[in-house]
């Protein structure tokens, strides 16, 4: 029977040691390691959210990156044309240019060419003329040595001139 | 491979203290021995017999008549008179036969009569060395909690061993039988069971004494169990006792049974925890006197053969031991949780 009764001195201490137990644990003890085991499990979940969602926004990413590329691949194609159109108009108008010019040219040329001839037979003429006045001032300042003669010369030329008019 | 050198420390000291008797060929009295490990005393007697027996005299602390008075209880005479009693100073005595057998009274005149006695006895010194170990266990654990961040790898070794327990007896245990609301009861759930489970195993050890196979601690944690509860019931909890929903009649015979048995709960909690440790700290013991029996009755052969089957048997035993004291240790957290639980619970919506 003595096994079967609580003795009074033990109660005491146990009482007392398991307060202080019970007041370690809860001050010190282990509600700081579920807290903590808590707080890792959300971080853990939360990284593999995170990673989930990187995952995601990766694969999203790449999909636009393949969009933008083909995008530029058509505005690269599309430049390209626009270029050779360009291109080929500036030539184009390039080679009109260059004809209406060289047109321009030849007919300026022509022109001047026409004007230097006609300035040139002026020219010319007027040397002609000058040259036979002097041939006929030494032809008529021979041969009128004679009066008879200077005045049929006279009369020629005034016939001359007369059957011009 | 430390557990079987414990055990076989413990056979050996053992055979140390025990042999002695066989060698002279007394006759063993081995519920003596089985008795005197499991109950308390003033004296912590280690190893040997008479002369040389090794022997830890522990203080003394009582309250008689003439106020309190503290001194070593290797002050009370070797002997006991012809009345039982050792006598000590200050009129006190220590029973050794029935009716004050272990217990401290104090003489006035012819009578004696009880007095008041916190002595540290055998089992408060090994509460002591308990409660020690167990609070070494829960600062160096808590520690490293409290010096961590919770983005840091998760503790090795010890730690995690404690963790896992911690969680498990949380997540496992206390968490489905309390229900919602459970955190505010974790830290005295989690005190009970790391108390009784350090208790248990310390009580396994070689020199570890007998803590919780004692009805003054299993009383205390019991009654913890008791005053929680009630004072966690809600009003379902107590109708259900005093007004149970059953027929009239019935109820003349529910409500004693229902009121009984707020008290059955803890008192099967109490039992439970005490007959278990108890009768592992009796077996181990019984085990091992099994040698002595037959090394002072029988021939040599008979010594040898029992005496290695006593060894295996009892290795086993420690084996399962160690398996009870955890399992007790859980029972008693469980059952607490589950009756503070069911002192919660919201009556269902019909």
């Amino acid at each position: 029977m003595e096994l079967l009764m609580p003795s009074f001195g033990l109660l005491f201490w146990m009482t007392l040691v398991f307060l202080i137990v019970l007041v370690i644990m809860w001050r010190f003890g282990f509600p700081a390691v579920s807290k903590m085991v808590l707080e890792r499990k959300k971080f853990i979940d939360d990284s593999l959210q995170q990673a989930f969602e990187a995952k995601e926004k990766l694969a999203h990413i790449q999909e636009e990156s393949e969009a933008i590329l083909q995008k530029a691949r058509e505005k690269q194609a599309e430049i390209l044309n626009t270029a050779k159109a360009t291109h080929d108009t500036i030539v184009a108008k390039a080679k009109d240019d260059a004809r209406e010019e060289a047109n321009k040219l030849i007919a300026d040329a022509k022109a001047q060419i026409e004007a230097e001839k006609s300035a040139a037979i002026q020219d010319i003429r007027s040397q002609v003329a000058e040259l036979s006045v002097h041939i006929a001032e030494k032809v008529i300042r021979k041969k009128l040595s004679d009066d008879s003669s200077q005045m049929q010369v006279i009369d020629n030329l005034l016939d001359e001139i007369s059957v011009k008019k | 491979m430390k557990l079987i050198s414990n055990i076989l420390i413990i056979l050996v000291l053992f055979l140390t203290s025990l042999s002695a008797k066989a060698a002279e060929g007394e006759k063993i009295n081995a519920t003596g021995i089985v008795l005197e490990h499991v109950k308390d005393s003033h004296e912590w007697h280690i190893t040997g017999e008479g002369d040389r027996a090794v022997v830890i005299h522990l203080p003394v602390i009582v309250y008689s008549s003439t106020g309190w008075h503290i001194f070593s209880s290797a002050q009370f005479a070797e002997e006991a008179d012809s009345q039982g009693m050792r006598q000590g100073p200050y009129n006190l005595a220590l029973g050794e036969a029935e009716p004050y057998s272990g217990k401290i009274v104090e003489k006035t005149g012819d009578e004696y009569k009880p007095v008041i006695d916190i002595s540290i006895t055998k089992t408060v010194a090994n509460l002591f060395i308990d409660a020690f170990v167990l609070i070494f266990i829960i600062i160096y654990t808590s520690r490293w909690y409290r010096t961590h961040k919770a983005t840091d790898p998760a503790p090795a070794g010890f730690r995690g061993l404690m963790e896992m327990l911690v969680m498990y007896i949380q997540e496992d245990i206390i968490r489905p039988s309390v229900g919602k609301g459970y955190e505010k009861y974790c830290p005295y759930l989690l005190s009970a069971f790391f108390f009784i489970f350090v208790c248990n195993l310390m009580g396994l050890i070689p020199f570890g004494g007998n803590v919780t196979g004692n009805i003054a601690i299993t009383f205390f944690l019991a009654l913890c169990t008791f005053i929680i509860t009630q004072f966690s019931g809600n009003r379902h909890y107590w109708k259900d006792i005093f007004w149970p929903n059953v027929p009239g009649p019935v109820k003349v015979i529910m409500i004693p049974i229902e009121f009984v048995g707020i008290f059955t709960k803890p008192f099967a909690l109490m039992i439970r925890l005490f007959a278990n440790m108890l009768a592992g700290h009796a077996i181990a013991l019984a085990l091992t006197c099994i040698i002595f029996i037959v090394a002072a009755t029988m021939s040599r052969g008979w010594l040898y053969g029992l005496g290695s089957f006593s060894v295996l048997l009892s290795i086993i035993m420690m084996l399962f031991e160690l398996l009870v004291c955890f399992l007790q240790a859980l029972v008693f957290t469980m059952l607490s949780a589950t009756f503070i639980g069911l002192a919660r619970t919201e009556p269902e919506e019909e």
